[in-house]
């Protein structure tokens, strides 16, 4: 279970500068209970010469985590913060003779407590941009963050392309499922939310009278990624049917801020599109698809739409297919293309519904 | 200092007497169960022989009721995967949130991929499945049901003869996950409504590599493994004969040790969470208290990290285990005890103690002595603790 180094036991076994520090003039504090580790690092630093004189921590966690913390003081005692300030993650687990993949985001915490004490010294806020994730491709470190930040920047749409970008699943291959099943989910989030924001769009146009705000609440939101609009999108499976999918979080403002009022320019959420066109156009874009899968011995049936949710039926060879789910999110690709409103494709069994 | 082994929900140490059983079988009677002649003969009674020891710990009715499977997940996997098989017009499997990976993974991957629509059915603080949300999931649709027997990490244990009484009132199959009850619990399936069941030769003092798959007679299976015409070809590929007689001879000591797993072994258990509770603040017993294995207990310590206190247990002589999949790299506390809604402070400080037969008193004194002070020192380091502290003793004087 447990790959430590001797350094990393020493330092867990008989940690250096635990405890609270008194004059500290510099704290940083990261991770919380809920995470499972947490680190509160006391610097006291000389205000002339900006060195080091003393660090302590206080620290929740792991075995390696506590280590870290105890090298990081160490590692910091004496150095100028500039110094201090170079220190990167690697050489905190390179102080401590390396440490297991799983455990890296210990050296990545203990890192970050140095850069929030800096900033904190500074009188700076300080946020982290760390995202702690599950570990996927153990041969090279590369967490599901990093995965699935690199297939959203570049568009990727295979497995070897996660592999040229990020390394993961390079090495042994053995995680080449996990990376599908990301790659899956990421790919179908984006085009939910590209289709999302094709329609937003639209209503900007039509609606003089907010395009203003909309404009302006809009462009943030693009940076944020298109994470909160699918999550958004899946979960408006409990809301009213009509008003589930017209209604992304970057149009909140506007949204929220006019539709009570009676001069409201804003139309109703999926106008243009009564529901029986809509499951019209879902039961003509099955259908075309029907004649591929029928090709490979497999079919697909419409069951039931519900709001944002289309209920399918696989049946025949799709049956216990190991493509079953590419085939799925194969058919939400394109009844988002048809319909330009996000929709999640849910295979059910026939006699489901 | 002799190491102390306290982590027996993992795996248990192979009885000597199953070992001095398996011999003979790797040298002497080599031969192929299915062959003709006299080498295959006696190796044939043997592997009988040794369904006969399952079936009595089983309180089976029939010898070949019982399948013999390389462990508990393939026979998770088996019983799953012939029930949707069997029953095509039923696409519903019903299951809890606090399932063994086997069963969790599984049933993920089949609602992943579009083959069922699964019900993960939630549990209360003490881990005891939410019955009516078990009743309201259960239809004509539902293949099969699948609940552990009792829990590997806190040991609670369902009422799993009354949930296959009611899933037979909507004509499901009822599959258990019996890996760690077997054994420690008495089983009896002949008169129960309970249609297949998993065990496992490795937590009952038997053989790694080996388990078995109770399926009732008159229940439909479709194999998993298809192959020759082993186990009436229902699983396929060359018996493991000197497992299979080594699981044979654990499953029958198994059943002579129940009395001491209930008797003897409870009160090395009780012992220690009583005393552990009495000396170190803060910490909670996870799991139901009234109906859960005799051998298992789960301590949750607020404000300490788990991993941190195996460490220091380790280095003590006292092996044990986590709730916490942290080794995984994920940081994401047990399942279980987030299905249980342990607090924050407690969530990530469960530790695993898990006796058997071959533990005794004096196992018990070592972690007593060791603990209070593990999770003194670790406490003392938390940044957490020194406001937790102040706060319970607050309440305390207000309550004085």
């Amino acid at each position: 279970m447990w790959e430590y180094s001797e350094k990393v036991k020493e330092h867990f076994f008989n940690p250096k500068n635990a405890g609270v520090l008194a004059g500290a003039n510099a704290i940083g504090e990261i991770g919380a209970l809920a995470c499972g580790d947490a680190l509160k690092l006391m610097l006291h630093i000389d205000p002339v010469t900006e060195i080091v004189l003393e660090a302590k921590f206080q620290a929740y966690g792991c075995g390696s985590a506590i280590a870290s913390a105890s090298g990081l003081t160490e590692l910091v005692i004496n150095k100028t913060l500039a110094q201090a300030r170079a220190i990167t993650s690697r050489e905190i687990a390179e102080f401590l003779g390396g440490l297991p993949p799983e455990k890296m985001h210990c050296a990545v915490m203990a890192h970050e407590a140095l850069q929030s004490a800096i900033a904190n010294f500074r009188g700076e806020d300080w946020n982290s941009d760390h995202e702690e994730a599950a570990l996927v491709c153990k041969c090279h470190g590369v967490d599901a963050a990093i995965i699935e930040r690199a297939i959203r920047d570049n568009g990727l749409t295979a497995v070897e392309q996660v592999g040229a970008c990020t390394g993961a699943g390079t090495g042994c291959t053995t995680c080449y499922e996990r990376i599908e099943d990301i790659l899956l989910r990421v790919t179908s989030e984006v085009a939910a939310a590209q289709a999302m924001a094709r329609q937003t769009e639209g209503r900007a146009h039509s609606a003089e009278a907010v395009a203003e705000t909309g404009r302006a609440s809009r462009a943030p939101a693009a940076s944020e990624g298109s994470r909160a609009g699918s999550v958004n999108l899946f979960s408006a499976a409990t809301r009213p049917a009509s008003a589930a999918p017209a209604r992304p979080p970057a149009q909140r403002p506007a949204a929220e801020a006019s539709p009570l009022s009676p001069a409201s320019p804003l139309p109703p959420p999926s106008a243009g599109m009564t529901n029986l066109k809509k499951i019209r156009l879902i039961e003509e874009t099955i259908e075309d698809l029907r004649v591929y899968l029928r090709k490979d011995g497999g079919d697909c049936e419409l069951i039931d739409v519900d709001g944002s949710n289309v209920l399918v039926s696989l049946t025949g060879a799709c049956v216990g297919c190991q493509m079953a789910s590419v085939t799925v999110s194969g058919i939400q690709e394109r009844l988002i293309a048809k319909l330009g409103v996000p929709v999640r494709v849910i295979p059910v069994g026939r006699s489901a519904h | 200092m002799k190491a102390i082994y306290l982590d027996n929900n993992a795996t248990t140490r192979v009885d000597p007497a199953v070992v001095e059983a398996m011999l003979p079988f790797f040298t002497e009677h080599f031969g192929n169960a299915s062959s003709a002649h006299s080498f295959g003969a006696e190796v044939g009674t043997a592997v009988k022989a040794a369904r006969q020891q399952l079936q009595q710990l089983l309180g089976a009715a029939h010898d070949h009721e019982i399948i013999y499977t390389s462990g508990g997940t393939e026979s998770d996997n088996a019983a799953i995967l012939s029930a949707l098989e069997a029953a095509p017009d039923r696409r519903e499997i019903v299951t809890s949130k606090v399932e063994h990976p086997a069963i969790l993974s599984l049933c993920e991957h089949l609602e992943k991929t579009g083959r069922a629509k699964v019900h993960f059915i939630g549990v209360d603080k003490v881990g005891q499945l939410d019955i009516e949300a078990y009743r309201a999931a259960l239809s004509e649709k539902v293949a099969i049901v699948s609940l552990m027997w009792a829990n590997n990490e806190t040991g609670t244990i369902f009422p799993i003869e009354g949930l296959a009484e009611l899933a037979k009132e909507h004509g499901a199959l009822f599959h258990t996950d019996a890996v760690q009850a077997a054994g420690k619990t008495p089983i009896s399936l002949k008169d129960s409504a309970i249609d297949m069941l998993s065990l496992s030769g490795h937590k009952l003092h038997g053989p790694k590599g080996i388990g078995a798959l109770y399926v009732k007679k008159g229940v439909r299976f479709k194999p998993l493994i298809r192959g020759g015409h082993q186990e009436r070809a229902r699983r396929g590929g060359t018996e493991n004969v000197p497992a299979i007689i080594g699981l044979g001879k654990a499953a029958e000591l198994a059943l002579g040790h129940i009395a001491d797993e209930q008797g003897r072994v409870r009160e090395l258990r009780d012992r220690l969470e009583k005393a552990v509770l009495q000396r170190v603040p803060n910490c909670i017993v996870n799991g139901d208290r009234h109906d859960r294995l005799p051998n298992t207990s789960n301590i949750a310590f607020e404000y300490v990290e788990s991993e941190a206190i195996l460490l220091h247990l380790d280095r003590n002589g006292v092996a044990a285990s986590s709730g916490s999949a942290c080794t995984s790299g994920s940081m994401e506390p047990s399942h279980v005890l987030k299905a249980m809604e342990i607090p924050e402070a407690a969530l990530h400080g469960a530790v695993r103690f898990s006796f058997s037969r071959d533990n005794v008193a004096e196992d018990v004194d070592r972690v007593i002595e060791a603990l209070p002070g593990i999770v003194e020192k670790l406490r003392e380091m938390s940044p957490f603790w020194a406001d937790a502290e102040k706060k319970i003793n607050d309440s305390k004087t207000v309550f004085a």
